[in-house]
């Protein structure tokens, strides 16, 4: 919304510096967010008198005219205009004046004549559109003597324009008056809306207006009047300046007064030309569904029953009740005769209707945010008023639902202290929003009244923002000044838990990753089909988006993976050497019936941690480093590396085996959960995504890892007495996992065994074709004694009994 | 003709015979590739005359669709071959990598391991996570919810029912499961304050921090998917003044001595009276710049006590308990303090970027 000050001033005679004004405006929530000066007005244009005009010798095109400029000499001026007579004031453009088009004044010579300046049209001055035929901007007789500068004999002013960001609630402040109205308010100065003239002619007809039974709750009140003789309307010069300042372009005198009105007022109102309009009558009616009708803006809108048609007599749809009108019946130059509408609508149809044609517009912008339902009255006498004495006016027509009183409001000062904090007078509190139109009367204390220090409160009819208390208590503390709150901390004293288990754990898990040298990311969770399928992943299970904002990002992520590979993808080709990344984010996916009911229908979401890693050296053994670094920091109680099929498909999430390295994965286990999955990525997938070498990934489950059971706090003691090592060398088939023998192993040597670890693995042709030998150490160690060489032999016959026994895996001699 | 038939024969015996992709890629070139017996063919097309040029080339067409199609379907096989192989060859038990490793870096260990890189902990994280300790010192909790809400939690219950205009001020993702526009995309972390206050019964003392989603297309300013950190404080007594003394205090947390909040009228449906809250510019420190246009304040959010109608949609008695509620741009606010001018940037993952902080 577009304020121009000299415009406020019409309602209450603000003064001061403007960047002051622009303050007191930010502080009530009429937020300027920009302020514009403008002015002084068209200097060097001045009033000038034709004396004579005469044919240019050389050209027919032009001709030439003296001018009285205020010296009472005549001043020769070339002139492409013929609208002009002796007597009429005209503008003039003296030498050195520079035009709203950047354009000079110069003297010159046109086709041998001499022309000292130049007479101005009303595009030139910045006051309307460019006519059919040249023509001059012609001054009412008497409006000025020549000489006078032509902004001040137009009323045109040196200017500020406010631009106000007006908030959804306060559809009043989108007029000129509502934030005039504020202002004054809050400056404790005089605030008045003039009453315009109710000049009614006998003898022009009322219109003949309908509203349907079932349209009245879009439409609650339609007025409508007759004007006569609009093609000799004189509209002052000032209505169109302001429309320019407030953004608005000049087009015709009465379109000029419609747009005028909207925004002095704050009342969207529409002018049909009457004889365009079949039946000469207006009916406002639910459209009907698949009903279509053109706009003003030249488009073909298809309507559906829960939109506001305002029809001409014949039924036939001429306009989108409180949005645009239509194309038929709109006025044109040759318009003698308008029905000006003036009506209220429906906030809530209005902003449906408004979101499901996506069409914005001055009107909707207002009703959406509800329009003051006394005003239309008040803006068609305005609106005739503007038109200037010739125009004759006939009754209005009025059609409104019944309506209820005006709501009251119970409001206690000692409620809006208690909110707000503040220690208020009953008194003060009726004096701050008294200015505002709220009708403020003492209630007596009493038998079911409420304590001492109660209003009842009676409403404005601007204010369809407030019909509760805590809405007065809102304008109490915006006219007190939010700065004027004492600041104070809550008096309870807060007694916070800290971070929940899960977010501590969650927090640590990322010091976890960036401790062990990876970078945290942040992908998008958006992604396409193709997005998904080139990380292996299935795009059938995803949750789709109604609206992407495109179709590249029309589902949510299932997995970090498609993401993070895209982030290695990104670094690698701007020569990134060794990457490690990784990210903490929600995934998700389409629930099933079998699925645990989630928050929301239909979807499963849950937070998954991601590392993927490439650069020299990089394998799948990386990511199990990670793994290690994350599982012992978290106190993972005994984590474990375990064949991928012995962890569910969903611990992962989303089943992510196929974009495993198929012989190089595993799953990821401890504490009584499964977590994870570990690996390396499929060699096509890298490649895919242009990544040369083994691509190292983990993905876990947060709520699993914050699930697992954690070791315990309870220390183990050290025993004093010595250790024998003990090292087996066992010839094992591949298909023995160096964890299962370990288990074994560990079982076998029973408590002595104070570390157990592999500590070497190598092949030969002598250990034959698919086997390997695993080297163990054992520490053996016990709490009472020193162990002696029987039992540590004892200890070495058992352990390679049960690995013969259990994994066919030979204990080879040293 | 004939010469069609024999290199199209030819060419699907070579495909047939490929045991390798390489060999594949070596059989296609020689079916159908530049120097291959159709190739040769196809170049003595232009000599002839149009009625014989026709039938010909349409053959040599068929006669290349057959053998890429061939092709396509050997190469599936092949790569499943492969595949299979390459598992067989490059078998690595995860397990064995695993006790190695704890061996190396045991107690048995001889020797210690090399100090590693310390990686990064991303600017969005590290600024969150800071602006959850200095209200985990004041006493509060961190509350979090879904991503994908419904319409009661992101909207509804918010004061804002269907067709309300204040939806406007929120573009926003809808999902396609359960009814149309009924599953979205949380436009903001308020329905996890919705959540909180449907679960347990005040006083509530809480941070909301998370990732939230709007319809924006991504600008210097703007992205769709954006962090937010909301507060909620529901209990008997709470005012306004509470409400400016916390926001002052936590400005002073963050962003140093001598750096002050302001309150600001706004709206919001969810709050009333609501208000936006401006903090001293970082930049200039209050004196004025280009980045607070002179004014020496900068906007940080929205803000506001929390209005009756949430109390009502959650149960809550609105004349025994008063909040309040706020929420501004993790993302913004690491911009503003690291300087980064185009949010845009947040999305790459550069490492180069990650590693700064």
């Amino acid at each position: 919304m577009r304020a121009p000050l000299s415009w406020i001033r019409d309602f209450t005679p603000v003064v001061g510096a403007p960047e002051e004004i622009a303050r007191t405006l930010s502080f009530l929530g009429l937020v300027v967010e920009g302020m514009e000066e403008v002015g002084p007005a068209l200097p060097g244009v001045v009033v000038a008198r034709v004396l004579a005009t005469r044919p240019h010798p050389a050209a027919d095109r032009i001709q030439l005219v003296d001018v009285d400029a205020g010296d009472g000499e005549a001043l020769q001026i070339c002139c492409g205009a013929f609208n002009m007579k002796a007597g009429d004031l005209v503008p003039l453009a003296t030498l050195g004046t520079v035009m709203p088009s950047g354009l000079e004044i110069g003297r010159r010579k046109l086709r041998g004549e001499w022309s000292n300046g130049m007479l101005c049209s009303a595009l030139e001055l910045g006051l309307g559109p460019e006519g059919p035929a040249p023509a001059i901007f012609l001054l009412p007789p008497g409006a000025g003597a020549p000489g006078q500068v032509l902004a001040d004999v137009l009323g045109f002013r040196q200017d500020v324009v406010f631009d106000l960001e007006v908030s959804p609630n306060r559809g009043d402040c989108l007029s000129v008056a509502g934030v005039a109205r504020d202002l004054a308010a809050a400056l404790g100065i005089p605030f008045s809306v003039p009453g315009p003239p109710h000049v009614v002619m006998a003898d022009v007809d009322r219109p003949r207006i309908a509203v349907d039974g079932d349209a009245v709750g879009l439409c609650p009140r339609f007025t409508g009047t007759v004007i006569e003789g609009v093609e000799e309307a004189m509209v002052a010069p000032l209505v169109q300046w302001r429309l320019a300042l407030a953004g608005m372009r000049p087009i015709s005198p009465v379109v000029d007064v419609s747009n005028y009105v909207m925004i002095e007022l704050g009342q969207p109102n529409h002018p049909y030309d009457l004889d365009r309009l079949e039946g000469r009558a207006l009916h406002v009616r639910r459209a009907r569904s698949g009903e279509e009708i053109v706009t003003l803006d030249g488009a073909v809108r298809r309507l559906s029953p829960t939109d506001c048609v305002i029809a001409d007599g014949t039924g036939a749809g001429v306009g989108i009740g409180g949005i645009m009108g239509g194309e038929a019946a709109e006025i044109s130059a040759g318009t003698t005769m308008v029905l000006l509408e003036a009506a209220n609508f429906s906030p809530e149809a209005i902003a449906a209707t408004g979101k499901r044609l996506g069409l914005n517009s001055e009107a909707r912008a207002r009703f959406e945010r509800g329009v003051d339902i006394e005003l239309a009255p008040r803006a068609i006498d305005r609106f005739v008023e503007l038109l200037g004495p010739r125009v004759r006016r006939g009754p209005t027509a009025d059609v409104r639902a019944a309506s209820g009183p005006r709501p009251k409001v119970v409001l206690r000062t000692e409620r809006a202290n208690h909110v707000l904090g503040t220690s208020l007078s009953p008194g003060a509190c009726a004096d701050l929003i008294s200015p505002l139109g709220f009708e403020v009367v003492a209630l007596t204390p009493g038998e079911g009244q409420p304590a001492g220090g109660s209003f009842e409160v009676k409403v404005p009819t601007w204010r369809r923002d407030c019909d509760r208390e805590v809405d007065l208590i809102e304008e109490i503390a915006r006219m007190h000044g939010y700065d004027n709150i004492v600041r104070t901390l809550p008096e309870r004293p807060i007694g916070g838990a800290g971070l929940t288990r899960y977010q501590a754990g969650r927090r640590l898990a990322r010091q976890l990753m960036a401790s062990s040298g990876a970078d945290e990311a942040w992908t998008s969770t958006f992604m396409s089909e193709a997005d998904l399928e080139r990380a292996g992943l299935d795009s059938s299970v995803a949750v789709r988006l109604e609206n992407p904002l495109d179709q590249s990002q029309g589902l949510l992520r299932t997995s970090l993976l498609a993401g993070l590979l895209q982030a290695l993808r990104f670094n690698r080709e701007r020569q990134a050497g060794a990457v490690s990344l990784f990210e903490v984010g929600n995934v998700f996916r389409q629930a099933t019936p079998a699925d645990p009911r989630g928050l929301v229908d239909g979807v499963l979401e849950w937070e998954q941690l991601g590392l993927v890693a490439v650069g020299d050296g990089v394998d799948a053994t990386y990511a199990l480093r990670a793994w290690q670094v994350l599982a012992e920091g978290s106190r993972v109680s005994g984590p474990a590396v375990v064949p991928l099929a012995d962890v569910p498909a969903g611990a992962g999430g989303v089943a992510v085996a196929g974009s495993l390295h198929p012989g190089r994965r595993a799953g990821l286990v401890g504490g009584g959960q499964a977590i994870g999955v570990v690996g390396e990525v499929a060699p096509d997938i890298a490649e895919r995504h242009d990544l040369r070498g083994r691509v190292a990934l983990l993905l876990v489950d947060t709520a699993g890892l914050m699930g697992a059971a954690r070791e315990g706090w309870q220390i183990r003691s050290v025993s004093r007495y010595p250790a024998s090592d003990l090292d087996m060398a066992f010839a094992v088939g591949d298909e023995v996992t160096a964890a299962a023998l370990e288990t074994t192993l560990r079982q076998a040597a029973g408590e002595v065994a104070e570390v157990l670890a592999l500590f070497d693995v190598w092949r030969d042709a002598s250990l034959g074709e698919g086997r390997r030998s695993l080297n163990y150490r054992a520490r053996l160690r016990a709490p009472d004694r020193t162990l002696t060489d029987q039992e540590v032999a004892e200890v070495r016959e058992r352990a390679a009994a049960a690995a013969l026994e259990r994994h066919g895996a030979v204990l080879r001699r040293a | 003709m004939n010469g069609v038939g024999a290199a199209l024969e030819r060419g699907k015996a070579l495909i047939a015979e490929a045991s390798s992709l390489a060999d594949l890629r070596a059989a296609e070139a020689e079916a159908f590739g530049k120097k291959s017996g159709l190739a040769a063919i196809t170049a003595t097309l232009r000599d002839l005359e149009p009625e014989e040029r026709r039938p010909l080339g349409r053959s040599l067409q068929q006669a290349r669709a057959e053998l890429e199609q061939l092709s396509a379907l050997r190469r599936a096989e092949l790569a499943a071959q492969e595949a299979v192989r390459q598992a067989g060859t490059e078998r690595l038990d995860l397990s064995e990598a695993a006790g190695l490793f704890a061996a190396g870096h045991g107690p048995l260990a001889e020797r210690l391991s090399p100090p590693i890189a310390r990686g990064h902990a991303h600017l969005v994280t590290q600024v969150r996570d800071e602006l959850e300790d200095i209200f985990l010192s004041m006493g509060f909790e961190v509350a979090e919810g879904p991503e994908v809400e419904d319409d009661w939690h992101n909207f509804e219950a918010l004061n804002m029912p269907p067709h309300h205009p204040a939806r406007g001020m929120f573009d926003t993702f809808y999902l396609k499961a359960g009814e149309p526009e009924s599953v979205l995309l949380r436009t903001h972390t308020s329905p996890v304050q919705v959540r909180l206050m449907e679960s347990r019964p005040p006083p509530i003392y809480a941070v909301v921090p998370g990732r939230c989603y709007r319809r924006d297309t991504p600008d210097a300013r703007h992205l769709p998917v954006f962090h937010q950190f909301e507060a909620l404080v529901v209990d008997e007594g709470i005012t306004m003044g509470d409400l400016a003394g916390v926001l002052e205090s936590f400005t002073s947390a963050f962003f140093g001595p001598g750096r002050h909040a302001r309150l600001r009228p706004s709206f919001f449906p969810f709050t009333e009276p609501s208000a936006e809250f401006d903090v001293t510019c970082w930049v200039c420190g209050g004196t004025g710049c280009r980045t607070c246009s002179g004014s020496g304040w900068v906007e940080l959010g929205g803000c506001g006590m929390v209005d009756p109608a949430v109390f009502e949609a959650v149960g809550i008695d609105a004349e025994k308990y008063t909040g309040f509620a706020w929420g501004f741009g993790i993302d913004r606010l690491a911009a503003a303090r690291t300087g980064l001018a185009d949010l845009r940037d947040l999305l790459d993952n550069d490492i180069r970027f990650l590693s700064q902080f």
